[in-house]
């Protein structure tokens, strides 16, 4: 089990991935924004989206979960 | 005939004291060694000078304690790259490479040598620490441990200080690579810690593992202690002689103007940068396209990379870059990219290497994580730095420059010898959507019709993009000057060999209370 997390403060631009869906290593999984600025989130490693823990417009603080990844 | 005979005996007793020391500590240590991928001391030493070749001092340290084949460290004088430098490195063989009453003396000798030579001098660091067993001579004393760091931090801007880390870097061992200019990590060997694990759980009770604690890794990416990671021994000693290719011998001397290489092929810079300012791009490919092909050496690569800092080449012009990166956090500014930057800021200024900064900046991070972590102490340091710097600097605004951020990246205030836009330059105290709505918020909100209330939004974004127009800043000469991006490299590298006499005294005071 992988959990991606917010690498900054913002809100969530929008989200790339249902539940349920295999990501490979290096796709872009979600945007957050903040600062003004576009945010890409990678998925590090491939796997299985597991659960979604953030919707779109919520705010995040760095370091929360967004995604978590099965095997 | 009687005299042959003595002269054979005094070289037999000479070859075999040297015969003892060369071969270092028991064959099992050397096995172990092996391993672990780890080279021998002499080894290290052969793969770091030029042709293997080096002199030794104290090399007969300890070669009749008895127990010891000789002391844990060896102390060398030899060359790389063709310019003298003096190095310590530990033998791991040798009672774990920890530091006794003679390894403590030898360290010394060989730092007072570099400084009255005015050379480089290299640590290479694989040592379990203090001997406890010999803490009274090598501990307290006037020349005990600490006058090793009490002479790191003197010769701190005078000599290139590099520290290549092979093994454990324990205890108060740990700040050889802190008091280092750059530290070069062999990842799964190299650790640095004040307490190990077992300590650890001993005295606070945590349980936890040396590489989560103190590995290469963590230190490269999370601490920042580290600056670069390497996978082998072999490509630390390739990397520490790359990285002295850029500097003088001492902080007298200007390094020297290598031969011209073209930049490496790829897209035109118009191509990489993105119109839109708050769209990320890869600021990496940016630089390929600035410097010399193959010259950059990047510092500190994994720890916050929204500021990336290395050193490169300009038609074989040696120049420290700073740029802010986009496409990770934004290129906002943190405390760790801000300390990352003040460093590097240090390192280049000290040793006559001028600076290049490459301002794509939204400014520092906001909120209360951030502040209550002390952004403005850590931006300031990092302004400080930048401020203070005699060397070239030359600021190069590639897209926004917001607030703080453009002082950071030696905006005009600062007295770059130029400050350059692109194009696509926008400098502000703040971009135009936040700026609207700092300033029209109440307005903006009393407007009832959403269709009127974009309408008023968007007159004002555009109202207030006029006003920070690059050419009227230009025209009101704040910037110096606007060029194209393709001629950006033939211009930098112009601007760096015009600049190469500049000459700023220091302001007449003993020291600046420099923000920490």
């Amino acid at each position: 089990m992988k959990e991606v997390k917010a690498s900054m403060a913002g809100t969530v631009l929008n989200i790339l991935v249902a539940e349920g869906d295999a990501v490979s290593a290096g796709q872009a999984i979600l945007t957050l924004e903040s600062m003004k600025m576009e945010i890409p989130v990678e998925a590090e490693a491939g796997g299985k989206v597991e659960k979604i823990h953030v919707e779109v417009g919520g705010f995040v603080n760095e370091e929360d979960t967004l995604i978590t990844f099965g095997e | 005939m009687t005299k042959t005979t003595e002269t054979t005996g005094y070289n037999e007793r000479l070859e075999q004291k040297l015969a003892t020391i060369f071969a270092g500590g028991q064959q099992k240590y050397h096995e172990k060694m092996k391993e672990s991928n780890k080279l021998f001391v002499r080894d290290r030493l052969r793969l770091l000078f030029d042709d293997g070749n080096y002199v030794e001092d104290g090399r007969f340290a300890n070669v009749e304690a008895g127990d010891l084949p000789a002391d844990g460290v060896v102390t060398a004088i030899g060359k790389v790259n063709g310019e003298t430098v003096c190095v310590m490195a530990n033998d791991s063989t040798v009672k774990a490479g920890s530091w006794g009453f003679r390894t403590v003396e030898k360290i010394i000798r060989i730092q007072e040598t570099a400084e009255k030579m005015q050379v480089p001098m290299l640590y290479l660091v694989d040592s379990a620490g203090a001997r406890i067993t010999d803490q009274l001579a090598m501990f307290p004393n006037r020349r005990g441990a600490g006058r090793i760091f009490h002479n790191q931090v003197r010769m701190s801007g005078m000599v290139p200080q590099v520290c290549l880390l092979f093994g454990p870097s324990a205890a108060g061992g740990a700040y050889i690579p802190a008091f280092c200019d750059i530290v070069i990590m062999v990842e799964g060997n190299a650790s640095m810690y004040l307490g190990s694990p077992r300590m650890a759980e001993k005295v606070i009770g945590e349980k936890v593992t040396l590489e989560e604690m103190g590995g290469a890794r963590m230190h490269c990416t999370v601490s920042g202690v580290g600056d670069v990671l390497v996978s082998t021994e072999e490509e630390a000693i390739s990397e520490a002689r790359r990285y002295l290719q850029f500097f003088p011998a001492n902080f007298a001397v200007k390094p020297e103007r290598i031969e011209s290489k073209a930049q490496k092929a790829g897209r035109s810079l118009e191509a990489i940068i993105p119109e839109n300012q708050n769209a990320p791009f890869d600021m990496y490919e940016l630089i390929d396209q600035l410097v010399d092909e193959g010259s950059f050496f990047d510092i500190k690569k994994l720890f916050a990379g929204e500021l990336i800092t290395g050193l490169a080449r300009i038609d074989g012009q040696a120049v420290g870059i700073l740029a802010n990166q986009p496409k990770v956090k934004g290129g906002v500014l943190f405390g760790d990219s801000a300390d990352k930057g003040a460093k590097f800021i240090n390192l280049c200024d000290a040793f006559s290497i001028p600076l290049l900064f490459l301002a794509d900046v939204p400014g520092f991070m906001i909120g209360t994580k951030v502040e209550r972590a002390g952004i403005i102490r850590h931006g300031a340091k990092f302004i400080a730095a930048m401020s203070s710097a005699t060397v070239p600097k030359i600021s190069v605004i590639v897209r926004k420059a917001y607030g703080a951020g453009l002082y950071a990246m030696a905006g005009p205030a600062f007295e770059p010898d130029v400050c350059i836009a692109l194009p696509t330059a926008q400098i502000a105290v703040m971009g135009p959507e936040a700026a609207v709505n700092a300033v029209y918020s109440n307005k903006i909100e009393a407007i009832e019709d959403p269709k009127e209330r974009l309408k008023f939004v968007q007159e004002k974004h555009q109202e207030y993009k006029e006003e920070i127009d690059i050419y009227k800043l230009a025209s009101e000469m704040i910037i110096d000057e606007i060029i194209a991006p393709s001629q950006l490299r033939n211009v930098l590298s112009q601007r760096l060999s015009f600049y190469e006499t500049k000459d700023l005294p220091l302001p007449y005071r003993k020291h600046a209370i420099n923000p920490v």
